[in-house]
């Protein structure tokens, strides 16, 4: 075997350990981007209420593709690549807005709302001379369309034929906790972006590991927002692609001593609230489930931690680098009351969330820590060997049921 | 654009000292004394220009009491998990926009510079203070601070306030 393949070699049979440079490798993240992104998974695009009326529209990423994601005249939803079919510059400049068509700024292509190129400047030349062959078929250019479908008001894309049906995609489980948050009509409360240094895996791993939430997060701990102790589980679908994880307080854990016997940090005895409204909370969904975080492979998260909801958009920037967009949202049937506990929950999330701050370094501290260490091995062991769902969050069963899906896609 | 000149010319240097004083507290890791620096209630919010043009209401940050304050300093003492950093703030004059019924309305600019523990050093953060000052136990406080950041993308994470 060469250097290189060893270098890139996987452990035989096992979703339990993971290489190091995985994490690292430029021509391995170049595949992710064609066979997982521009590949037949569904990727989160944005909000059905995004592009409500005719003509509206946002631009994004899939994977690192530019996209424009539109609402056509006859109410369909459109997906196609932000790129002019002439010289390949970006065709939309804004992150969204409403347009009757849209005009490529270099040579003033044009092209309708489905992607179609429509007229080209100066075809026919001037005076009879230049312009375009007469053989030239604007409707064999264009820039690549992709499918869309939507689920309980999010819009997802695909470059894929071969993506299935998306409740199919989800499996009925996932799909079931999806329309457990999502029920009635979003009102978006804010939106920000947050760059992390280090691979968009890191960062999906980190979503999925249920184990880590109240180590890791002080706050959780100490608040009982979620522990290990608490009721809950993890669902992973059959594929092992997506998840999701939800706590449901017990009584019995109030008393509980198993994290001060495990001399864990993140509990904190005597840390208390000077304004504890931060944690007044409402069962709105009427099921008890404090907290509910779901993924869908590859780069979509929902996350419900008590009443602040928000979607998580993950955009891969190279091998040590992403994206994460923020949509923080209710409902637009929410009152004050609910709409200020929105606000101040906010304060858990987000780029300078009292939890989410600390899964906006961990990962640099991965890609850091193992910098030299492309050829060892990580540990994804808690709960043993599978990825199946599990009525425990001490186990890394969906971490593995990640990789069960990726390495299916990525063919390794 | 109401304040008489004679009124800028009174409270400007006053408002540019609090500026001083609140920077100089946050850049010195005096954080315990940042929440005197706003009365009680209060609001403190970061959000970003395009957020706030939109009137999407959620902020990075967010409180409405001065124990909220307390809490975001207790959380990152005791609690959050961030590595060692700290911020120069680069405070601009104050605008005096409008003086009325004992309260301030003031917009000033600023910049911050995160240094890490490694010794990188980044332009962190640019924007505006939209602030609502008053006379509050003899000294001037912010009823209102709104910090509107000029963007809404924030590098790893956001721990110590702005």
């Amino acid at each position: 075997m060469s250097p290189v393949d060893s270098h890139r070699a996987w452990p035989e049979s096992t979703l339990s350990r993971l290489p190091y440079w995985v994490y690292q490798d430029e021509a391995t993240y170049r595949q992710e981007l064609r066979r997982i992104f521009e590949g037949p998974a569904w990727n989160y695009v944005c909000l059905e209420s995004d592009v409500a009326r005719p003509g509206d529209f946002r631009t994004t990423f899939v994977g690192e593709m530019p996209v424009i994601v539109v609402r056509g005249e006859e109410g369909r939803i459109h997906a196609f690549e932000n790129r002019c079919a002439h010289r390949g510059a970006l065709i939309a400049l804004d992150d969204g807005g409403t347009a009757k068509h849209f005009q490529c700024v270099y040579h003033a292509w044009s092209y309708d709302l489905e992607g179609n190129l429509l007229g080209i400047a100066f075809e026919k030349g001037v005076n009879g001379r230049g312009g375009m062959p007469a053989s030239f078929c604007k409707a064999e250019h264009g820039p690549r369309k992709l499918r869309t479908t939507t689920l309980c008001g999010l819009v997802f894309a695909s470059l894929s034929p071969a993506a299935p049906p998306i409740t199919e995609y989800l499996g009925a489980e996932v799909h079931g906790r999806l329309a457990r948050v999502l029920k009635k009509p979003m009102e978006v409360l804010g939106r920000y972006v947050q760059a992390l240094p280090n691979n968009w895996k890191l960062y999906v791993e980190n979503v999925k590991d249920t184990y880590h939430a109240s180590l890791l997060h002080a706050f959780f701990g100490t608040f009982r927002i979620t522990r290990l102790t608490q009721g809950g589980g993890v669902l992973v679908s059959p594929d092992g692609a997506h998840h999701t994880s939800y706590t449901i307080d017990r009584a019995d854990d109030r008393t509980s001593t198993a994290y001060r016997e495990q001399g864990i940090r993140s509990e904190k005895q005597s840390y208390r609230l000077a304004d504890p409204s931060l944690l007044d909370t409402v069962d709105e969904f009427g099921d008890g489930i404090q907290l509910q975080i779901l993924s869908v492979f590859p780069n979509f998260v929902l996350q419900q931690i008590y009443n602040c909801l928000a979607v998580r958009q993950v955009l891969p920037k190279g091998p040590d680098a992403m994206e994460l967009h923020w949509t923080y949202f209710g409902f637009a049937d929410d009152g004050p009351e609910m709409k200020r506990r929105r606000l101040v929950q906010a304060n858990l999330v987000g780029p300078a969330g009292y939890v989410s701050m600390e899964d906006g370094c961990i990962g640099g501290f991965v890609q850091r820590g193992a910098a030299a260490a492309g050829d060892e091995l990580s540990v994804v062991n808690m709960g043993g060997e599978d990825a199946a769902s599990a009525e425990t969050r001490a186990t890394e069963t969906s971490v593995r049921g990640f990789w069960k899906a990726y390495r299916r896609y990525m063919g390794c | 654009m109401s304040a008489s000149f004679s009124a800028i010319a009174s409270v400007q240097p006053l408002i540019a000292q609090l500026n001083a004083d609140y920077a100089r507290a946050i850049d010195d890791d005096r954080l315990e004394q940042w929440p005197d620096f706003f009365t009680e209630p209060c609001v403190y919010k970061i959000t970003s220009s395009d957020n706030h043009r939109r009137g999407l209401p959620a902020g990075l940050v967010y409180a409405d009491s001065k124990g909220m304050l307390r809490d975001r300093v207790s959380a990152l003492r005791e609690a959050n998990i961030y590595e060692r950093q700290s911020y120069r703030h680069i405070v601009g004059l104050p605008a005096v926009l409008e003086e009325a019924d004992g309260a301030i309305r003031a917009e000033t600019s600023f910049l911050v510079v995160r240094v890490m523990r490694t010794g990188a050093m980044d332009l962190f953060a640019t924007g505006r203070y939209l602030d609502v000052i008053v006379e509050d136990d003899a000294a001037l406080r912010f009823r209102e601070r709104l910090v509107v950041c000029d963007s809404s993308r924030i590098d790893t994470l956001l721990a110590i306030p702005l």
